[in-house]
C-alpha cells in the first residue's frame, strides 16, 4: 500500500488538534469523578438504580440521552458508577445512550435530516441502547 | 474602551470544553474553602486517575490518525449512494465506526447522502454506529477490560442493523398516516 505524505500530514495535524482539543474534556472529567467519588454517599446511587434490571436500564439510558459530550467522558463517569456498585446494565445503557441518542443535537440533527427522521432514530437508538446493555451484560456474565 | 472590546472578543473564544474546565476548577476552588479537609483524598483519586489514563493517549493519537487518513468522505460518499443491501450495511457500519470527530462535522455529508436518495436505514446505522469510537478504544478496554469492550462492540455493531430499519419503518409508517 502506497502511502500519501500529504495525507499522512494532513492526518496527523488533524489527530493532534483533535487530541488537544479533548484534553480539557478529559482533564475536567478526572476532576470531576474524583470529586463525585469522594463526596457523593455509595447510598445514593443504591436509590437511583433499585437494582431492577429494566428500571435501572432505563434510568441508565435516560442519563446517557440527557448528558452529552466526548464517549470518553462518558466512559470515566460510567466506571465511577460500577465502583460505586450500580449495575453492568445500567452503565452499559449509559455508555450506549451517550454515544448513540443526542437530545440536546437533536435541534441541529432534525434541521439536517428532517423532524421525523432525527425523532425516530432517537426513540429507537433509545431502545436499542436499552437491549444492547441487556445482550452485553449477559453475554459478559456468561463468558467471565 | 478598546480593552474591553477585546476582553469581550477573548470571552466570545473561550470554547465550552474550556469554560467547562474552569467551571469544575472553580468547584474545586470553592470546596477547597469550604471543606479543605476533603481536598487531599479527592486529589489522590484525581492523580491516580490521571497516572492510569496517561499511556493509553499515545494509543489514542495513533488510532485518531489512522481514523483521519482511512476515512475519505469522497470514498463515502460514491459508495454509500449506491445503497446495495449488504454493501450499503457494510459501509454504514464499518464507515460509522471509522467516522472520526464530533457528530456535527457529519451533518453536511448526511444531508447530501440524504438528498441524494440514500436509505434513511444506512444513515441512521452510520450514526449509531458513531457510537463505536476506535480512537477512544483503549480507553474503554482501561476502564471495562477486553472482554466487556469486544462484546459491547459486536453488540452494537449488529444492533446497528435493526436500529437502521426500525427507524426508516417509524419514519414511512408516519409519512404514511399522514398522507
Amino acid at each position: 500500500m502506497k502511502i500519501n505524505k500529504q495525507k499522512l500530514k494532513q492526518s496527523s495535524k488533524k489527530a493532534f488538534k483533535g487530541f488537544v482539543g479533548v484534553l480539557p474534556i478529559i482533564f475536567a472529567m478526572l476532576l470531576l469523578v474524583s470529586m463525585i467519588n469522594n463526596l457523593v454517599p455509595k447510598s445514593f446511587y443504591s436509590k437511583v438504580f433499585s437494582g431492577n434490571t429494566i428500571s435501572d436500564s432505563v434510568v441508565g439510558a435516560l442519563l446517557g440521552s440527557i448528558l452529552t459530550g466526548n464517549p470518553i467522558s462518558a466512559y470515566i463517569l460510567g466506571n465511577g458508577f460500577l465502583k460505586n456498585g450500580v449495575s453492568l446494565i445500567a452503565v452499559t445503557a449509559f455508555l450506549t445512550a451517550w454515544t448513540t441518542v443526542g437530545i440536546i443535537q437533536l435541534p441541529a440533527e432534525t434541521m439536517v435530516l428532517g423532524r421525523k427522521f432525527a425523532i425516530y432514530r432517537n426513540i429507537s437508538a433509545f431502545a436499542i441502547s436499552i437491549l444492547t446493555a441487556i445482550i452485553t451484560a449477559y453475554i459478559v456474565g456468561l463468558l467471565s | 474602551m478598546t480593552t474591553a472590546k477585546t476582553n469581550k472578543q477573548n470571552t466570545k473564544r473561550l470554547s465550552p470544553k474550556w469554560i467547562f474546565l474552569i467551571v469544575v476548577v472553580a468547584l474545586y476552588l470553592s470546596l477547597y474553602f469550604f471543606q479543605a479537609d476533603k481536598m487531599l483524598p479527592i486529589l489522590n483519586s484525581y492523580l491516580k486517575l490521571l497516572i492510569n489514563i496517561l499511556p493509553i493517549f499515545v494509543f489514542v493519537y495513533f488510532l485518531m490518525l489512522l481514523s483521519n487518513y482511512f476515512t475519505d468522505k469522497e470514498l463515502l460518499q460514491k459508495h454509500m449512494g449506491e445503497s446495495g443491501t449488504i454493501k450499503g450495511w457494510a459501509i454504514a457500519i464499518i464507515a460509522g465506526i471509522a467516522s472520526a470527530g464530533p457528530v456535527y462535522m457529519w451533518y453536511p455529508l448526511m444531508e447530501d447522502l440524504k438528498n441524494k436518495g440514500v436509505k434513511d436505514r444506512f444513515l441512521s446505522t452510520f450514526l449509531f454506529n458513531r457510537g463505536i469510537k476506535l480512537q477512544w478504544l483503549p480507553i474503554l478496554l482501561t476502564y471495562f477490560g477486553l472482554l466487556y469492550s469486544i462484546v459491547l462492540l459486536i453488540v452494537m455493531a449488529i444492533l446497528s442493523i435493526p436500529q437502521g430499519l426500525i427507524t426508516e419503518k417509524l419514519v414511512s409508517l408516519s409519512s404514511s398516516d399522514k398522507t
